[in-house]
């Protein structure tokens, strides 16, 4: 049996969700750098396994699968073991299903805004680009209607699906890592139990893991 | 018992989504409507169901689902009994390519199609408006690229996930339906293998019975 691949790079907000899940299974894994600037990610050696031409893609022996979240499931369904949280809860039925509830309104309605601001707003920037200032605004103004919903959840329970832990609460690591390191932080601020559960999820191994491979925040 | 009951709307896309497995595991559900027109959508009785105050919202007991897909997967693994097995998640590799094209459909898919539908479509029969044609156009250009990866993928493998019909397959079906409506379901014509794929879906009765509700039928 190889070792798992994941094509990318571990900075990329999308790579780093799919190394939260491969470092909290602790499964072996080889980053495989695909490199943009010499359009590499247009290559058909890349379109082979990633069609849309985004990265990540996954390579788990004959098996070849793209989309982060996707790629996180799979990880976390082959892995699952009683010395991990299950992070799917795919025995039970209504845990499991207020996972994938969860991580459709972080796919949905989370991250294409709090990844378009940190993108525009730290990583543009450190790779010598301007960010959007107007798209910035816009998001977050949408984004503080979306933190009230997380907000009045949160109230009523410790992560997002339950008292428990899931994927649906990791999913949000790395745009929000990101996000942490804007001028627009302190947002989080005005939603306590959104901060509090931010917080107390950076305290996880598997967010530290992922965060060495990103860019610098502090 | 009673079965599920589903806040929504017959004409909805998200809602169909969840109408069509339904109608595909057989399961017993009632449809209560939600008014869009009148704001009912944005009241306290349905943010209470959908804090995002949008359609459909599930409720079974207790239970209160949202989100369209999640509501879906919640149906076909609850009655995964009646033998219409469209998530196959008792195996790691084909459910694994299920996620795949959910997630294609979700994020390179929909976006794709969505801007075209709501302009030529919604915009004027339920708004009264005039169609974008520049949205409309750079749409259709983004519709094509990605029509292409799925001709790609069609030419290899009779459904999205393999040789199996799946949720995958089903959840690109509300949007398509209404892009069938438009002009601009010609632009189906110039990829045979996706063309093949589609006749093929709609050919299910729960389609067919789900499409009857829609506008355009």
């Amino acid at each position: 049996m190889g070792v798992m691949k994941v094509y990318g790079v571990a900075r990329y907000m999308s790579v780093a969700r799919v190394i939260v899940c491969l470092e909290e299974v602790g499964a072996d894994y080889q980053v495989v750098p695909v490199d943009f600037a010499v359009g590499e990610h247009k290559t058909p050696a890349h379109l082979a396994r990633n069609p849309f031409g985004l990265i990540p893609a996954f390579e788990d022996d004959d098996l070849v699968i793209f989309e982060s979240r996707t790629i996180s499931k799979y990880v976390l369904r082959k892995y699952k073991s009683s010395d991990t949280d299950d992070l799917l809860r795919e025995n039970n039925l209504t845990e499991s299903t207020l996972v994938d509830q969860w991580l459709d309104v972080e796919a949905h309605h989370y991250d294409p805004l709090v990844f378009h601001i940190s993108y525009n707003a730290f990583v543009l920037p450190k790779i010598g680009g301007t960010g959007d200032q107007k798209l910035i605004d816009t998001n977050l103004e949408k984004l503080k209607k979306v933190l009230e919903v997380y907000e009045a959840q949160l109230s009523k329970t410790k992560y997002l699906a339950g008292n428990f832990i899931s994927l649906a609460d990791l999913s949000h690591f790395p745009a929000t890592y990101y996000f942490m390191a804007t001028p627009y932080a302190n947002l989080f601020d005005n939603y306590p139990h959104v901060k509090a559960w931010w917080e107390n999820l950076m305290t996880r191994p598997s967010l530290k893991k992922a965060a060495a491979g990103m860019f610098p925040v502090a | 018992m009673g079965g599920v009951i589903l806040y929504g709307s017959p004409i909805s896309t998200c809602s169909a989504r969840v109408l069509l497995c339904l109608e595909e595991v057989g399961a017993e559900y009632q449809l209560v409507p939600i008014s869009m027109p009148t704001g009912e959508h944005k009241k306290p009785d349905h943010l209470a169901r959908n804090p995002f105050g949008q359609i459909p919202a599930l409720e079974d007991g207790d239970l209160v689902l949202f989100e369209s897909r999640a509501i879906s997967r919640y149906v076909l693994r609850k009655y995964k009994e009646s033998g219409t097995d469209l998530l196959k998640e008792g195996n790691l590799a084909k459910s694994a390519m299920v996620d795949v094209w959910l997630e294609a459909e979700s994020q390179q898919y929909n976006p794709a199609i969505s801007p075209i539908v709501y302009q030529s479509l919604f915009v004027p029969k339920m708004r009264g408006g005039t169609p974008d044609q520049a949205i409309i156009d750079a749409s259709l250009e983004k519709f094509k690229k990605v029509l292409e990866v799925y001709e790609a993928r069609l030419s290899k493998s009779k459904y999205l996930a393999g040789d199996f019909f799946s949720f995958a397959d089903l959840s690109h079906f509300p949007y398509t339906k209404y892009l069938m409506v438009t002009p601009y379901a010609s632009v189906f014509e110039s990829y045979p293998h996706v063309k093949a794929w589609w006749k093929d879906i709609t050919s299910r009765p729960a389609f067919k019975k789900v499409s009857a509700g829609m506008l355009g039928s």
